[in-house]
């Protein structure tokens, strides 16, 4: 119980939330409104697991929100083409690898730190998007939009997609050797180097992957809408980060479980409607996302305080 | 000095203890106005502990400190500044980016933040400090650009500065030169001759006479005896170190060395500092390395091990050249390095200690990449037993140890790789005694049972207790290969680099 501590109680606050909204806002669960809050949830939570391996392996990336923006772009450009999205995903997401392989090669190769490293591939991703597209939308094929399912056809299966894509995160985190490495070396990357890890190249592949994620989400994300806003994905990076630092992945490195990160996001996501359904001013939203950031965050620095005694 | 005045300082039956480990368990200090007062004991008896108390790092869980006769209580780091109490580190911790001069207002200014700072009046301070001292440092000079004798100075003229009363210095000569050494001593005498109270820690007996007037032994936590130097020789003071009599501490060697498993032939590695080592291990054999901190020894570890690997020479193993360019060759090799400072790179303190045993084998253990739990805790299960390790179980973090039982985990870890020789880097450093004799009797037993050892230790006692030969490392390189049972002092003169 101790051990899951963190993530427990993020839980709570999150189904306190809920029970909240049950006895005094009962038309937040009416499944249509619910349904897009969790579909437009869904890439985030994908994109957040990866900025939870990222932290957890002591480094951060903010350039997911211009990854997310570019691989957008260019899906939805493809698919313009009459690309079948059978090829778009894929591509889509060696485009979200190739781009955090770059990131990973500054950081892990020429050992910069991922915070500088990152800020300037999230300008120049963006600039770069901005110059080509002048802020023009991209229109998509029709057969595109939802899969081409229903609309409620292909709410279901985005999120379904994205409980996959954690449920396999989190046993590969508990069960792959990889996983094992991954906290290791965001514990203590000395010491997992004496032990015959290589924490160079798993900084690396931790990078790509985190490109790969975002380029699957992209991806989740263009097939909500008729078109592809070159805008799309600003901000993401803090929303992702905020997901894993709410759910219990610790700054320092080392700690964190993917369905601490699900419960964070979840309870920051729902802040929004809620606030709606209690008729509070929709301005507090941000207020109120940031104090339990810091909450989080203060928590966890009495915890290890108190562990160093 | 009268019976009748106070002490500088006293200290009463002080005790201190971190979880299990009982650091302190009474000891008894006094230091007087204008005397050197040696402070002696191996490695974990309990002097940088006792440093902490005094300097008010660490509150005492009993016993009492006093100052001019004036109880201390709830002593802080800032407060003990303020009473003129003074600490130099073995590592000076001073800003390496700034210069002489405002390194020394760091610590001497007070107040506020916005004050207008008087550089002209700075730049002098310094200069006249460091002139006192007899240093030839240019005030402007950037910290960084100083060797360590030179940082050493800056912190002393920074106690001086602050008209410190008693300056403690722990092992401050550990990476001098004589000459330096002899600069050093010349300021501490200039210290004690103003009423300066020193106290002195040096692990170098040869120092101790020449320089304290009394000194106090510690053993396992406790004030043993303090005693005028001039009374006293160097077996006595050992003796009173020790306890007890060496042979008796050790587990006595019973196998007979097999074939050469290790053969270095003029290994060099310039970024490592270690130049021409030649050594063979044999199995079976515990080769002590000794030699002082800066001699070498970590560093020909970490090129063993491939962390800095070789650029010259040769090693072989079983007869057979090898090529260690990365940790991972070491450990396909069939090496095994347990690192010095078990803290910062052994066990890793979040994760438990199953997963921490396993850390080195998961090719072995996991050959499907993915984890078998049942494997794992079967591994950690059996090392538990072999290796005594008091812990609740395997899921128990690495944290939840006592220091000696962390040392048996990282220790485990690197016996799960079925090594052939095995480097230890102080392995019973910050260990307390009864751990420590078990971790001996373990060694001895991995010997026996065909490993090559080799085992760095700065426990004089315990190189000379558990090795069957001893190669003694200086500037780099092994300038001396002595038996096993060697006395003390032909281990400390080949270290210091004095022929008999």
């Amino acid at each position: 119980m101790k051990r899951y501590f963190r993530e427990l109680s993020v839980a709570g606050a999150l189904l306190i939330l809920l029970l909240v909204l049950a006895l005094f806002a009962p038309a937040f669960f009416q499944p249509q409104p619910l349904r897009s809050l969790l579909t437009r949830e869904a890439p985030t939570l994908v994109v957040a697991c990866g900025m939870a391996f990222v932290i957890i392996i002591r480094q951060i990336d903010i350039s997911v929100g211009s990854q997310f923006a570019v691989c957008s772009v260019c899906a939805g450009l493809l698919a313009a083409l009459k690309w079948p999205l059978v090829l778009v995903l894929p591509a889509s997401v060696a485009l979200g690898a190739l781009m955090g392989a770059f990131n990973g090669m500054l950081v892990a190769g020429l050992r910069l730190p991922s915070i500088v490293v990152t800020l300037a591939t999230m300008v120049t991703w963006r600039e770069a998007l901005r110059w080509q597209r002048q802020g023009q939308f991209v229109n998509l094929p029709d057969n595109l939009q939802w899969f081409g399912l229903s609309q409620s056809g292909g709410q279901w299966t985005l999120m379904g997609a994205a409980l996959v894509v954690l449920t396999l995160l989190a046993w590969a985190t508990r069960h792959l050797a990889a996983g094992r490495f991954i906290y290791a070396i965001g514990s203590d990357a000395e010491a997992a180097r004496l032990a015959g890890l290589r924490p160079q190249s798993t900084t690396f592949a931790v990078f790509v992957f985190m490109g790969a994620l975002v380029g699957l989400a992209a991806m989740m994300n263009v097939v909500q809408s008729p078109q592809v806003d070159p805008k799309s994905g600003s901000g993401l990076e803090l929303k992702v980060i905020a997901a894993a630092v709410v759910g219990g992945v610790a700054v320092s490195g080392g700690r964190g479980r993917l369905w601490g990160v699900f419960a964070g996001l979840l309870l920051l996501a729902c802040i929004s409607p809620a606030l709606t359904h209690f008729h509070v001013e929709a301005y507090w939203e941000k207020a109120i996302q940031g104090a339990i950031i810091l909450l989080a965050v203060v928590a966890d620095g009495v915890r290890s305080r108190k562990q160093i005694r | 000095m009268s019976a009748a005045n106070p002490p500088l300082l006293q200290l009463s039956s002080v005790a201190k203890s971190f979880g299990a480990v009982r650091a302190l368990r009474g000891v008894s200090f006094d230091l007087r106005a204008g005397e050197v007062h040696a402070l002696l004991g191996e490695n974990g008896a309990g002097k940088s502990t006792l440093i902490k108390v005094i300097t008010g790092a660490h509150q005492p869980d009993g016993g009492t400190l006093a100052m001019d006769g004036g109880l201390l209580e709830k002593l802080s780091p800032a407060a003990a500044r303020k009473l003129g109490i003074a600490c130099i580190y073995q590592q000076p911790a001073l800003f390496p980016d700034l210069a002489v001069a405002e390194n020394i207002a760091l610590r001497l200014e007070s107040g506020g933040a916005l004050r207008k700072v008087d550089w002209a009046a700075r730049r002098l301070q310094a200069v006249g400090l460091l002139e006192r001292i007899g240093a030839d440092i240019s005030p402007d000079a950037e910290v960084r650009s100083l060797s360590m004798p030179e940082q050493q100075l800056v912190e002393i003229a920074c106690a001086i500065g602050s008209g410190a009363r008693i300056v403690i210095m722990d092992e401050p000569t550990a990476s001098l030169t004589r000459k330096e050494v002899a600069l050093l001593f010349a300021v501490v005498r200039d210290l004690r001759s103003r009423g300066v109270g020193v106290v002195y820690i040096s692990h170098r007996l040869e120092e101790i006479f020449e320089l304290a007037d009394r000194v106090t032994v510690l053993r396992d936590g406790q004030s043993v005896g303090t005693c005028p130097v001039s009374g006293m020789t160097e077996a006595g003071l050992i003796k009173l170190m020790v306890g007890r009599e060496v042979a008796q501490l050790y587990p006595p060697a019973e196998g007979v060395a097999g074939q050469v498993v290790l053969a270095l032939k003029q290994l060099g590695c310039a970024a490592g500092g270690v130049k021409n080592v030649s050594l063979e291990i044999r199995a079976g054999e515990i080769v002590g390395l000794a030699g002082l901190v800066g001699a070498g020894r970590t560093e020909l570890a970490r090129v063993l091990f491939g962390i800095t690997p070789a650029d010259s020479g040769e090693i072989s193993l079983n007869g057979r050249s090898i090529t260690v360019a990365s940790p991972q060759d070491a450990v396909g090799q069939g090496i095994a390095y347990v690192p010095e400072d078990r803290r910062r790179h052994g066990v890793i303190l979040e994760m438990p200690i199953a997963q921490n045993m396993s850390m080195a084998i998961h090719s072995r253990i996991f050959p499907a990449a993915w984890l078998r739990d049942g494997a794992e805790a079967r591994l950690a299960q059996e090392f538990i037993r072999n290796l005594g390790i008091k812990a609740y179980g395997p899921q128990a973090p690495g944290g939840s140890l006592s220091g000696g039982n962390q040392q048996k985990v990282s220790l485990a870890r690197w016996l799960a790789t079925r090594p052939k020789v095995l480097i230890l880097d102080e392995p019973t450093q910050g260990v307390d005694v009864g751990a420590k004799s078990e971790i001996h009797k373990i060694i001895r037993r991995l010997a026996m049972e065909g490993l090559a050892v080799l085992m760095i230790s700065s426990d004089l006692p315990e190189v000379l207790g558990m090795s069957d030969r001893i190669a003694v490392m200086r500037g780099g390189t092994i300038t001396a290969l002595l038996p096993g049972k060697s006395e003390a002092h032909a281990v400390m003169a080949a270290a210091l680099g004095q022929n008999q």
